[in-house]
Formats: C-alpha cells, structure tokens, sequence
C-alpha cells in the first residue's frame, strides 16, 4: 500500500489545541491517573506510551468525553470542555477494536456521523454521498462501500474507522492504539500512511500505543505514562537520548536495569568499577545500559564480561554479557566483523552511563 | 471494564480475520464434523431420535387436529359459533396484546442495564429475571393470590376501592407478564454482553444523541434476537395453563383464556370443541416455529453477522 497523494477533505486551519490541567481518575479506590498535565499544538501528533494499564485509554476516553474526570480539566482550544458531552466536543475516536457499526455497510459506517446531525447542519443526501466516497478515496477503499465489516480484513477495518472518525471532520483525533490488531507488515503500512494522511490533513491527533518504534516513528511529540502518571513529554529525540527518569530510561530502548553504586564520582557494579563523569548522585543507584551504549574494548581499557549467547537482532548481532554473577546479562550490538563464542571473555567500555536514583 | 473486553474482542477477531468465516455465497459454511460415526452407529441415533420425535410430538400433534375434524369441517367450525368460545379467543388475544409489548418493554430495559452497565445488585436482578423459569407456574399464580386476593396483602384496600384483581381480568394479565418475563430478556443479555458498548460510544462520539444511539446502534443489532424472543414470549403468553388458571377463577365468557376453555370443554365431553379450540393453540404453536425457521432461514445472514463480527 503505498499512499498517494489524494484530495484533502478538511478545511481545518484554525488553532485549536488539546490541554489536560490536573487530571485525576479513580475507578473505585484505585486510581487510574493521577495529576497529568498535558498540552497537544494545533496539528501536532502526539503519542501516548506506556505498559499496559498504565492509563493510557483513560486518558484518551476523558479527552473524548467518554469518561468523566474525578478532578481537572480539559481545554479544547482554551475552552473548558470538561463538562461537554462527548457528542458536543467533536472528536474522531477510532477504538481500539475498531467498532464499525457491524449492521451497516462501509458507506453507511462513514456516513453515520453526518446522517445524524439535526436537519439544519445536515449535508444533503448527494453532499453525504460525495463525501463519503471521497473520505474512501482518501482511505484507499473506493468500491468497498458496499460491504459489512464482517467482510473486510483487520486493516481495512482500521481505515473505514479512520474514515467514520474524519467524516465529521473532527477538531481532533484520538486513535486507540488503532494497529494494535493488527500484523507487523501492515502496521508498518499503516504507520506510514498515517503520517502521510496526518501531514495532509493537519489534524490535531493523539494516539495511545504500548509500541515505542511506532511513537517514536510516527509522533512529533511523545507523552510516557507509568502508573497514571506523565514521566517525560518530549520530542521522539529527546526522549530517547534524554530520558528524564530511570522510567523512560528503562522502557525506551530496549535497556537493562542494573544496580550500582555511586560515591565520589566512582560507579560501582559488582566487583568493577566505572569512572563517573555525567550525574552528580551518590548511593545505591539504577544504571541503565542499552545495546549501543556498549563497544568492545581492548582487555587492558575495559569491563571484562563473560559471553553467555549470541543472538540475531533484526539487522545487527548481539551479545549477551554478563559482568557478575547474580547480575542481570547486559547486551551490546556487535560490530559485524567480530566473531565471539559463547563462555568467551569479552572486554567492553561503556558510551555513556545512564544513572538514575535507585 | 469495558476497555478489558474490547481489547479481548480485539485480539480474538484478528486471529479469525484473516480466514474468517468461510463463506459459500455469502453464508457461513460450517466444517465437516471431525468424527464419523459408523454407519449402524448413525442409523440407530437418527431412528431414535426420529422415532422419538414422532411418539412424543407429531402424533399428539396430528392426534389434536385429527380429533378437531372427527365429525367434519361444519362441525369444527360449528365450535367457534359458540360465545363462549369466542369470548376465550378474545381475552387471550387481548391478554398476550398487552402482556407482550410489556415485556418487550421491560425485557429490553433489563438487558440494556445488565448488559452495558456495572452496578450493585446485578447479579440479583439476573437470578430474579430467571425466576419465573424455575418455579411452578401454579405458584407464581398463587402468589398474587396471595398478594391481591380477598384474603391477601393487599386485598382489604382493593375491596375498599372496589378493584378486583383476581379472579378478572387484571389477575390474568399479571400472571401472564409474570410467566413470560424472562423470554425477551434471556435472548437479548447474552447478545447484548457479547456485543459490548463500543459501538454505542462510536455513535456518541460521532454525535448521536443517547436515543439515536439506541435506536440506530443498540437495537439494530439485537433485532433478530428481539423478534426471536417475542414469538417465544407470545407463545407463552397464549398458552399459559398454570399460572392463569389459579388467577383466573374460571368465569365462562369472562376470565376463560383459551387453554383453560379446553379443559372445560374437555370435562364436558365437548371432545370435539376442545380439540377444535386446542387446534388453534397448536396451529399458533406450528406458526411460531414456522416464522422462527423462515427468520433463521432468510436473515441467516444478518443474524451471523450481528454475532459474528
Ligand atoms: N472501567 C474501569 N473500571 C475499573 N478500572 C478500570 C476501568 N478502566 C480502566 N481501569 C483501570 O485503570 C487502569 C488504567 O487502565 P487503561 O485502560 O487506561 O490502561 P491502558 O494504558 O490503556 O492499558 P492497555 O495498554 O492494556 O490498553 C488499569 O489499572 C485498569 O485496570
Ligand atoms: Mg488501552
């Protein structure tokens, strides 16, 4: 599915904007989102990250109107929309599960939003069938508007969604972690082609994901959650090479949480020791090591490790090494032309040292 | 907790996505079973099963119309010249024309709330909507003697207001709602569980009003299911024995529904009457199952596709 350039169907230039002031959210007693703030830009594409349950839907159904916030508030474009009703607040929502309507046609699915609009705001019949059949161009399904959503594959399902959620044409668009279903080629398509529709239409989106390639490769801006909460809002760069907390610094890329040491600007980790030149902590600590963090030394200059696997990684190599006995194996990605065996000794020196507080 | 089952419907469709139901233009083809049986082996259970079937519902099937027509087609329609008669055809008619529509109402409000909302008591409201099954109908008609007769709870405060209950009209009503209760409500729960409440936040999201939602997402949705439930409903309502006839206090061309007009003509000796009456009961019976296979049969597709998706 390559995305061609097609006809752009909002008229959407004014600046509204997303804000979340102070949300709080408890369903019975335990909370589901404590104190985020948050702010999307007119047009921009934010990601929503974090394991499962830490309150990413949540967040997303309050912005809808779906969910009423225990305290907070949220601002649609500077006004309160806290006490809007969801049909008032004129968002595109794609479900998580997609939820086409399963007793009406793709047709009838994207034309639903504009057929039940009271008679005065309502499109005449030939205005709802040219839209509808232009919003399917867009999706790149012209000619299925005939068929029931039991008749379409996973993807296909995913854009007819899409196409329901713009046919209103929302102020913003809250997708629900929308390729979750799906399998990794067509994600892949799909994340692209969304960036694609999101580059041409402009609309404000925000998207909840558990899958940090797709944030990092599809958002301008990227919110971490843990436990209800916002740990980092930042660009895709800034929280990967910045990570503001040993909680992004150990859910993005793919690092290992080992604990240290740190006195005097000396790291200690099991029996080696680590010249300290970045963080001013002290005491028990989290060092955070990812895969390119580490490069192979020669036996004088680094960490000796012991070799304990070597597996394929997509295009790279990688080893797992283990410092200690008892500590967790860390792993580095191998340059292509060294060869190591498993019970090997290898000798390692560290890029840079991400410390957090234990 | 809505989230949690959409995430597993999520999940579970996209496994069956890419086959999906196989389809023979357009109708879901089922596979073959796995086990065949041998040949004796099948004869036997299909004989049984057959013969089964024809003992103990086609003859006394045939048995009843056989016994209406004994004496000719005069003498069968003579049976409806009776008042009588017609009077029981009439308050039957009118017991299941009010009894019905309740409980469309009411079955389809416990079902909506069972299903798409969380609250205390639930699990109380589900046991209670089966109660009607599981207790006898002669006791479900005792307890609004009970409660409405001359001697019941309420009974001193109806006579002072000169209503009666029992033993009219009312009585009958009541009885008959009460024993049909569960049939619109027990189709539509599970359906209505399975299906969710994303749809419906769909449509909200989309602008629809509450009412819209309802009328264009919910109901939709578990037409075939409802319409199902209501033939099962007005077959009961019609031909409730137990319940009615505790109420009923059997006032000839007053408080006669049709199944307690059979067994007065029958203990009359009025065989011919009875059957002629009881053929009514069994043609409704007939017609029921008829519409209910012509509904499976026709919008078999619409009915998958409401369950399947
Ligand atoms: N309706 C609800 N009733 C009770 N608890 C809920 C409800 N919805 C969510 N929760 C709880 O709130 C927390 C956050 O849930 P949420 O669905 O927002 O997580 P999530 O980040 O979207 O997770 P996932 O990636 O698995 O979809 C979880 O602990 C969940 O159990
Ligand atoms: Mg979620």
């Amino acid at each position: 599915m390559t995305p061609s350039p097609g006809p752009v169907y909002t008229d959407h230039v004014d600046t509204v904007a997303i804000r979340a002031e102070g949300l709080e959210k408890r369903f019975g007693g335990t909370p589901a989102l404590t104190g985020v703030d948050l702010a999307v830009e007119a047009g921009e594409l934010v990601a929503l990250l974090g394991p499962s349950g830490s309150g990413k839907t949540t967040l997303l159904r309050i912005v809808a109107g779906l969910e009423r916030p225990t305290a907070g508030h949220v601002y649609f474009g500077g006004e309160d929309a806290t006490f809007v009703p969801v049909q008032a607040r004129r968002v595109g929502f794609v479900f998580q599960s997609y939820a086409l309507f399963r007793h009406l046609d793709v047709g009838e699915n994207v034309a639903y939003g504009l057929r039940v609009r009271p008679r005065h705001l309502r499109p005449s019949r030939a205005d709802i069938r040219r839209r509808v059949s232009d919003l399917l161009d867009l999706v790149q399904l012209s000619g299925l508007d005939r068929r029931f959503p039991s008749q379409l594959s996973g993807g296909q399902r995913q854009r007819v969604a899409l196409a329901r959620a713009l046919a209103v044409d929302p102020k913003v668009l809250l997708l629900d972690e929308p390729f979750g279903a799906l399998d990794a080629k067509v994600r892949r398509d799909l994340r692209r082609w969304l960036r694609d529709l999101h580059d041409r239409t402009g609309h404000t989106t925000l998207f909840v994901t558990h899958d940090q390639d797709e944030a990092l490769e599809l958002s301008d801006r990227v919110a971490i959650l843990n436990q209800g909460r916002i740990e980092q809002i930042g660009t895709p760069d800034e929280v990967y090479d910045r990570p503001a907390s040993g909680f992004v610094a150990g859910f993005i890329g793919e690092a290992v949480r080992l604990p240290v040491d740190v006195a005097d600007g000396i790291v200690t980790i099991g029996p080696h020791t680590l010249r300290n030149h970045t963080s001013s902590l002290s005491g028990p600590a989290a060092l955070y090591v990812r895969p390119r963090d580490l490069v192979p030394a020669d036996p004088h200059g680094g960490v000796p490790t012991r070799v304990a696997g070597v597996r394929r990684a997509g295009p790279a190599r990688r080893a797992e090494l283990l410092l200690a006995d008892g500590l967790p194996t860390i792993e580095i990605e191998l340059p292509a032309d060294l060869t190591v065996a498993r019970g090997e000794i290898l000798h390692v020196q560290f890029r840079t040292l991400r410390l957090f507080p234990a | 907790m809505s989230d949690r089952a959409t995430t597993e419907h999520a999940v579970l469709k996209s496994t069956d996505d890419a086959s999906g139901v196989p389809s023979h233009g357009g109708r879901p083809v089922w596979p073959r079973p796995t086990i065949d049986e041998a040949p004796l082996t099948k004869a036997i259970l299909v004989v049984l099963a057959v013969g089964f079937l024809a003992l103990f519902i086609v003859l006394p099937l045939i048995a009843v119309f056989a016994e209406a027509f004994r004496r000719g087609l005069d003498h069968y329609l003579e049976s409806f010249a009776d008042p009588d008669t017609q009077a029981a055809i009439r308050l039957t008619l009118m017991v299941a024309a009010i009894a019905v529509p309740l409980n469309l109402v009411f079955g389809i409000c416990a079902a909506w709330a069972i299903a798409k909302f969380d609250f205390h008591g639930k699990s109380l409201l589900i046991t209670l909507i089966d109660l009607p099954f599981s207790v006898s109908p002669v006791v479900s008609g005792l307890v609004f003697v009970l409660l409405f007769g001359a001697q019941g709870l309420f009974g001193k405060w109806l006579a002072a207001h000169d209503l009666q209950i029992v033993f009219a009209v009312p009585g009958i009503v009541l009885a008959t709602v009460f024993v049909t209760f569960p049939f619109v409500a027990r189709e539509l729960i599970p359906l209505m569980q399975e299906q969710g409440t994303s749809e419906e936040e769909a449509a909200l999201t989309l602008g629809a009003s509450g009412l819209r939602t309802f009328l264009t997402v919910t109901l939709p949705n578990v037409k075939w299911a409802l319409l199902y439930g209501v033939l099962l409903c007005n077959a009961r309502a019609m031909g409730e024995f137990g319940a009615v006839s505790v109420v009923s206090g059997h006032v000839r061309g007053l408080t006669n529904t049709m199944p307690l007009h059979v067994e007065i003509l029958y203990n009359e000796y009025n065989f011919v009457a009875a059957f002629a009456v009881a053929s009514i009961l069994a043609g409704l019976a007939l017609l029921t199952l008829m519409a209910k296979s012509v509904l499976e049969w026709r919008y078999g597709d619409a009915l998958a596709r409401t369950r399947l998706y």
